[in-house]
């Protein structure tokens, strides 16, 4: 039915029900989550969410509206603690630790709603996402040593580079608050790309997108995962997104994961359709 | 950077209308064209400068609201007093750029010390709950500052605190009439240092907003969730610029405490740091330059009112509320933003940096 | 014990004058969101008119008190309308330094009517001290009304939000300013309203705060005004209950601190219980957390 632009491997399971490529297989997992699951005041927005990303997979959480996916990446990210269950990334309990540390761990993300810094050009955004890439101390900063130079100039090319991902070089020097919508989606993966991660997530990033748009980002995301060889985690209400470039999908209802599978076995999974279709049933009536 | 930035032409200018500003003025005293007052006035200017240039690092880089900015002033003021007042009478032939430029220095590390410890709770706390709580320390420094006697005997440094004044001893620093028998130091010579220490406020806040602390402390301002999520540690950061906020006024302090023979603690009260405030918000929230103008010119305007005297304030307050008013009607901040966004949006279609398709 | 006793008596006392205040200061932020600095001053004003009505016109004490209360809320819905209602969609920066104007704009104001000299203000209560224990304790007529005047306002003002249709509109506006748009309520009038309410609170509370303490002069209401939003803050900040607890003890904290350890540091003692309540309960003693969305 879709056009497919996922490479041909083949998913094998992996222990614990979840299935990775049969590349990834003999690496460790990038991300594992054992019962997963938060609570606010009585009500489970997740609970027992166990998934397993490999360490270069292209992975996709799908939902209806509310069924916790981005809490799902609050809990990853450390901006939840979670209730219960552990999160393992790159085989690292991150129980206790902050949302800085996990971003020091190789874990950043883009957001459904765009949190930019407004005020400052492209090209800063980028450079705060270098922040823990360069070393230079307040004082080299404010008596301009040479470590300031140096690192400076480093940081530039870095930053031109990243940019250049997106073809955005030449947007360095604008507002990021004045940039089109598409272009600040991509700016937010830029900045999240700039602080070398092993695992990127990716909040709903072609929402607002044109089908052109769209296509373009397909593309990126792949040649992304390809470049860095990292993984990519992504929520996405776009099915054509979705099926086309996902390996490992995983469907939350609820808070609820009910059920994980390549594209094709998503696509014929009955659970699936019900909490989908069911809904317009519903809606309808 | 091959290409001269916008930033760095716009610190250029800053540099350049400080140094200019500062030879008009030394000509016209030379020339015997300053009046007295004006005179009077010019080393208050700079230390208003000063502060203003600081809170705006608290209020405009780092986005918190602080109500108590003059109390760091006063911990410099009297620190450097005190202290210039202890080094007259150990070194007593010691000149005064000596004097002034030590009891600078000693004014932004008390400062220094104080922001530190005033910022570990209040750095917890967010908007309104911080600014209520910045002016809260502001008003506990007057009060505790109301208790403490200081006196030399000898070349000892004497202090006590709470206990009631004896007529016997040559106070230093005495409760509640404040710093007395100040080691003054002359206004030309007090000038100067204003200058010197302008500049290096200028130098110290543009390097670090220009620089990987100052774009972290700029990050956090901006969104919080989004700094963290690339690894910013917003508490360090946000210290940080309170701590050098409270250092820089501690200094300006210093200054200000040096051009009087006596100073009451009343001068800080929260009247001052909203004073300071009010310059910042009138040049321009997180525009350094802005501040510069503002503090100067708003500094000196009640005394240019002194004819009008008894309605001066009067026409300050009223002049306060019609520019503010008038600045933020929507027809006029739509203009002038449209004015920015729409020469950048401009620029970005006629070089072609955003594609058709795109959607904006 | 009774001196104790009739510290407390007179901490509760001033802290109803505070409580008073904050009711207005935390109505007006609670629906404006705004810090409106320029309260305190109409406490000022407040007393001040009623100074005149009694001292010039000969005008009864209850009628005074009217007056001043009467011009006070048109005072404060003037305020509103000329300054901050431009402002509606500004920073909140730009109205707190809009507030600070009118501040400085109604004190200078008083300045050239009344001078700079102290008046004495004469008590607006008529009859004598309350004494319990043999004479021991004394308890003043003035700390006993304001006592009693300041528990009727809160609970009056309970029964307004709760009950009538312009209190629910008030606490619509309070939670969400675009959706109670949506749903007819006009914000403009609302806005209005709550600067006249807490306007007439501070009239009643500069005659009140003048009654115990007679000196007046165009910079009273500022201390006051202050200490008052420190206790709004302190109960909780938009919660009537909240400012009402935080007055009271605020009142008592400054009078206990002053008699009890320090002249000098009973303003100090009542910031420094601030800074800790805040760091424990940084919302307030009764306001509610907020939590912001990721």
């Amino acid at each position: 039915m879709t056009e497919t632009r996922r490479s041909t491997t083949k998913m094998v399971p992996f222990p614990s029900r979840s299935i990775v490529p049969e590349r990834d297989l003999d690496k460790q997992p990038i991300l594992e989550t054992n019962h997963l699951g938060i609570e606010f005041g009585g009500l489970k927005a997740v609970q027992d969410f166990s998934i397993t990303v490999g360490r270069t997979e292209i992975a996709g959480l799908i939902g209806p509206n509310g069924a916790g996916k981005t809490t799902v990446f609050n809990l990853l990210t450390k901006v939840y603690q979670p209730t219960t269950g552990m999160v393992l990334l790159d085989g690292v309990d991150t129980a206790g630790k902050t949302t800085v540390e996990a971003s020091k761990m190789g874990i950043a993300r883009t957001f459904q709603n765009i949190r930019l810094f407004g005020n400052m050009t492209v090209e800063d955004n980028v450079r705060i996402g270098l922040h823990n890439q360069i070393s230079y101390n307040m004082f080299s900063g404010i008596f301009r040593l040479p470590g300031y130079w140096k690192q400076e100039k480093r940081q530039h090319e870095k930053t031109m580079e990243l940019l250049s991902i997106f073809d955005m070089q030449d947007l360095a020097d604008v507002k990021a608050s004045n940039l089109p919508y598409g272009a600040q989606r991509r700016l937010e993966i830029v900045r999240a790309l700039a602080t070398e991660p092993k695992l990127l997530l990716l909040d709903e990033p072609a929402a607002g997108m044109n089908p052109h748009e769209t296509e373009e980002l397909m593309d990126n995301i792949i040649r992304i995962r390809d470049q860095f060889q990292i993984a990519v985690l992504l929520i996405e209400h776009d099915m054509k997104l979705v099926m086309g470039i996902c390996e490992g999908i995983c469907v939350l209802n609820f808070g609820q994961i009910i059920a994980k599978g390549t594209a094709e076995e998503i696509q014929a999974n009955p659970v699936v359709i019900e909490a989908y279709l069911g809904k317009q049933k519903e809606a309808e009536a | 950077m091959k290409k001269p930035n916008r930033r760095f032409v716009t610190n250029l200018c800053t540099y350049l209308m400080v140094i200019i500003a500062f030879f008009v003025c030394r000509s016209m005293i030379d020339a015997g064209t300053m009046s007295r007052s004006m005179k009077g006035q010019l080393v208050p200017i700079c230390a208003y400068i000063v502060m203003a240039i600081s809170l705006n690092l608290t209020v405009g880089i780092s986005g918190e609201l602080s109500l108590g900015h003059a109390g760091f002033m006063s911990i410099g003021a009297f620190s450097g007093i005190i202290f210039a007042g202890w080094l007259r009478a150990v070194v007593p032939d010691v000149g005064n750029e000596v004097r002034l430029l030590l009891a600078i220095l000693v004014g932004g590390v008390f400062a220094l010390a104080a922001g530190f410890l005033i910022g570990i709770p209040v750095l917890r706390l967010r908007g309104d709950y911080l600014a209520i709580v910045t002016l809260a320390f502001g008003e506990i420094i007057r009060s505790l500052l109301n208790l403490c006697y200081f006196w030399l005997e000898g070349t000892d440094l004497r202090f006590s605190f709470g206990s009631s004044p004896d007529p016997a001893i040559k106070y230093l620093f005495n409760g509640p009439a404040g710093a007395q028998n100040v080691a003054k130091i002359p206004t030309e010579t007090g000038f100067i240092g204003g200058f010197i220490l302008v500049l290096v406020t200028l130098f110290v806040v543009l390097n670090l907003i220009g620089s990987r602390s100052g774009r972290a402390i700029m990050a956090a301002r901006d969104n919080r969730i989004a700094a963290e999520s690339v690894g910013v540690n917003i508490t360090k950061y946000k210290m940080m610029a309170f701590t050098v906020s409270a250092c820089l006024a501690g200094m300006a302090g210093a200054l200000f405490g040096l051009n009087y023979s006596t100073l009451q603690s009343v001068k800080f009260n929260v009247d001052a740091s909203i004073q300071v405030l009010v310059f910042v918000v009138l040049g321009g929230i997180g525009n350094i330059w802005g501040s510069i103008i503002s503090a100067a010119l708003l500094y000196v305007l009640p005394e240019m009112l002194r004819t009008f005297s008894t309605y001066r304030m009067l026409i300050y307050a009223i002049v306060l509320i019609i520019v503010m008013i008038i600045t933020n009607l929507p027809l006029v901040r739509g203009f002038v933003t449209q004015l920015s966004n729409a020469s950048e949006r401009r620029r970005m279609h006629r070089d072609g940096k955003i594609r058709k398709g795109d959607a904006v | 014990m009774v001196i104790f006793l009739s510290h407390l008596v007179n901490g509760v006392s001033l802290g109803s004058v505070y409580a008073i205040i904050a009711l207005g200061y935390s109505m007006v932020y609670g629906i404006a969101k705004m810090l409106n600095f320029a309260h305190g001053d109409v406490i000022m004003v407040g007393a001040y008119v009623c100074y005149s009505a009694i001292q010039y016109w000969g005008l009864p004490p209850f009628v005074g008190i009217l007056l001043s209360m009467v011009v006070c809320t048109l005072l404060g819905m003037l305020i509103e309308f000329g300054a901050y209602r431009p402002l509606r969609q500004a920073t909140s920066l730009a109205v707190l330094i809009t507030a600070i104007g009118v501040s400085y704009l109604l004190q200078n104001v008083a300045l050239l009517i009344w001078g700079a000299n102290p008046k004495v203000f004469s008590s607006v209560v008529g009859f004598g001290s309350l004494t319990l224990f043999n004479g021991e304790l004394k308890i003043t007529s003035e700390a006993l009304i304001t006592i009693v005047v300041s528990v009727l306002i809160m609970v009056g003002l309970t029964l307004f939000t709760g009950k009538t249709r312009m209190g629910k509109a008030m606490r619509a506006v309070s939670e969400d300013r675009g959706a109670a748009e949506l749903m007819g309520i006009n914000v403009n009038r609302t806005i209005s309203m709550t600067f006249a309410i807490g306007s007439a609170l501070a009239a009643i509370a500069g005659v009140l705060l003048c009654s115990s303490y007679p000196a007046l002069m165009p910079t009273t209401g500022s201390m006051p005004g202050i200490k008052a939003f420190t206790a709004a803050v302190f109960g909780g900040i938009g919660s009537i209950p909240g400012a009402m607890l935080g007055g009271i003890l605020l009142g008592i904290i400054e009078i206990l601190g002053k008699a009890y350890i320090s002249t000098e540091l009973g303003d100090a003692l009542v910031f420094a219980v601030l800074i800790i309540i805040l760091l424990f309960k940084p919302s307030g003693l009764l306001g509610r957390p907020e939590r912001e969305k990721v």
